[in-house]
């Protein structure tokens, strides 16, 4: 059991998915508070997302992992975000198809009932999403499933008994290594990896792969939410001040008029 | 009936908020008695100032507060934390095992904490702790917790920015226990000095086999933490290395402020993590803040736009920040910086 050849003792990898608004995007807030314009801009995975697809690709690629499988829930549209997570070598995937507004609580126990089916040793999520920066999906999961977590990683290192891995987080201070004791819940950080961009032969045959189809019903999740949107706005705007023209300039200014100094 | 009933009073709750934003309240009082209790950062020795924005955003919500201290070797924490203005309470559990906090360790304290005094409102500040224990705590619970706080408006009703901070949102909880990490640069801090707190010690056991602390490395620095600094010099992709940063170092000597970084200085291994301030690193607002090589991506100003004033300094006149930047600098930053230094530090011995 503590051998690791071919795929006899290598474990299953969940990765989980978002498709959110492109980080490049502008955001634009409706005028009637509502929330945020997502007609006609770019969607993209969610970057912490492609970190933890290619860390799980990695996984497989260094013999530890037998399969990954890339889990998305959502609308009819993360099939294409599904799909680019095969380019990069998931070999399978599994969308929830909800258009309901999901809260980390409601995604965490949809994992739950994906990881009860797939019996994954480690589940990596991206640590958080850029559209709602909750930053809680993966904790919760790991407290759902009574399971170890490794959040912000910036290294994961399975240790040769697969029975732990070993996750390096990065924390205020600097980094901090903990070991986990399998399964684990992981979430990735900005240095875990640099993602690989999907190839036009893998993307051919991504096309071939699998995406089973489910509901949130058939998982027998509710998804209802605690949390209700009241409005969304934005911020007030920050008005530039001025260029100046020498540094003579910017300490006179710091001193009379800021005050600062 | 059950449902009816209860989602009758979310509305008169909300109704009742509603109002009292409307008179401009300061503070919000639930229809029934709310009960916070906050959970204090600190390294054992002291107490993180972000506690304390944490324990004044709590004094929006409730007269009843009480304050949670998990440590080892953690007494001096203790005493301050029980000297802070309008804490009533400090829990706190001196153990080795608390000295790291493993979620896995904390979240059954937290548990029992509930459990037993059935507080209506936790609170934490947004720390690399707070966003680790938190959302793990809120699981257990099988509450939605809400993160990153800016602003309250009720005791169920929490404003927090979204899309890095380019949308605020208004969300209103539900749930009976409500479980929520601050800004800590969006609430003042709570002053220190009259409290007299009561102090009780809790017995717990922490004993668990799935996480273990193995090593850290800390980055060691006379200088003040990011979070606390009144003065920020931050470098980007335009100090081009490491050494350079020594640069930013007699610049912030001056002040007795900070150095910070953003992500393109990090990835390029020119400084260590901790420095980074952005969306998903440090969130800042000092009093004066002046960026050098900073071209100003959306994610970084995420980090920094709340910062009274704002120097930018860039050979490139196109580079997004000056368009938020008070004051701007065109040209050659390894031009500018000794010129800068020389003639600030001037200024300030007079």
């Amino acid at each position: 059991r503590t051998r690791r050849r071919g795929g006899e003792a290598a474990m299953r990898v969940v990765v989980g998915i978002k498709r959110v608004i492109d980080y490049a995007a502008k955001i634009r807030v409706k005028p009637d508070g509502s929330g945020v314009d997502t007609a006609n801009v770019k969607m993209s995975m969610n970057p912490f997302c492609e970190i933890a697809v290619e860390e799980a690709v990695r996984l497989k690629e260094k013999g530890l992992a037998k399969e990954v499988i890339a889990v998305s829930m959502g609308p009819q549209a993360s099939q294409d975000t599904i799909r680019t997570a095969l380019a990069m070598g998931a070999d399978r995937g599994v969308h929830v198809l909800t258009d309901a507004k999901l809260q980390p609580l409601s995604i965490a126990k949809l994992f739950k009932s994906i990881v009860q089916r797939e019996d994954p040793k480690i589940v990596l999520l991206g640590k958080q999403a850029i559209d709602d920066d909750c930053n809680q999906t993966g904790q919760m999961l790991a407290a759902i499933m009574d399971w170890s977590q490794g959040t912000f990683a910036s290294q994961v290192a399975v240790a040769d008994c697969q029975e732990r891995v070993s996750v390096t987080r990065e924390v205020d201070g600097g980094l901090e290594t903990l070991s986990l004791k399998l399964p684990a819940v992981i979430t990735t950080d900005l240095r875990l990896n640099e993602p690989r961009y999907a190839t036009l032969p893998n993307i051919m045959k991504a096309k071939k792969k699998k995406i089973e189809k489910l509901t949130p019903e058939e998982l027998g999740v509710d998804v209802s939410s605690q949390i209700e949107v009241l409005s969304v706005r934005e911020p007030q705007a920050r008005v530039g001040g001025k260029v100046l023209e020498s540094v003579d300039e910017l300490v006179d200014k710091l001193k009379n008029e800021a005050g600062v100094l | 009936f059950f449902f009816n009933s209860r989602s009758m009073f979310v509305r008169r709750a909300s109704y009742i908020s509603r109002v009292m934003r409307f008179n401009n309240y300061q503070r919000y009082y639930a229809s029934g008695a709310s009960k916070c209790l906050v959970f204090a950062e600190h390294n054992n020795e002291k107490l993180n100032p972000v506690t304390l924005n944490a324990i004044s955003a709590a004094r929006l919500i409730s007269e009843d507060i009480s304050v949670l201290v998990l440590g080892s070797n953690c007494q001096n924490v203790v005493d301050e934390v029980s000297s802070v203005d309008g804490v009533s309470n400090v829990l706190y559990s001196d153990n080795q095992s608390f000295n790291r906090l493993l979620p896995e360790s904390v979240s059954p304290v937290l548990e029992k904490c509930q459990s037993e005094q059935n507080y209506t409102h936790f609170l934490a500040p947004a720390t690399a702790n707070g966003k680790n224990i938190f959302p793990r705590f809120a699981a257990k619970l099988d509450v939605q917790p809400i993160s990153d706080v800016t602003k309250v408006e009720s005791d169920n009703t929490f404003v927090r920015p979204i899309y890095a901070g380019n949308a605020l949102a208004t969300v209103e909880s539900s749930d009976n226990v409500k479980i929520i990490t601050i800004r800590p640069t969006a609430f003042d801090a709570a002053n220190k000095g009259s409290g007299k707190a009561n102090t009780s010690k809790i017995e717990c056991d922490v004993s668990q086999d799935l996480s273990t602390w193995k090593s850290e490395e800390l980055a060691k620095s006379e200088r003040p933490d990011l979070t606390a600094a009144n003065v920020i010099i931050t470098g980007g992709r335009g100090m081009k290395s490491g050494e350079n940063f020594a640069m930013l170092e007699k610049l912030a000597d001056i002040f007795g402020g900070a150095v910070g970084a953003t992500r393109a200085a990090v990835d390029d291994g020119m400084v260590p993590n901790d420095m980074q301030i952005g969306q998903t690193g440090k969130v800042v607002a000092p009093q004066l803040y002046i960026a050098i090589g900073v071209s100003g991506a959306i994610q970084h100003i995420a980090g920094m736009k709340d910062s009274k004033i704002i120097v930018a300094i860039n050979k490139d006149e196109e580079a997004p920040l000056f368009q938020i930047a008070d004051y701007g600098l065109v040209g050659d930053a390894f031009a500018i910086l000794p010129e800068l230094t020389e003639k600030l530090a001037a200024r300030q011995k007079k």
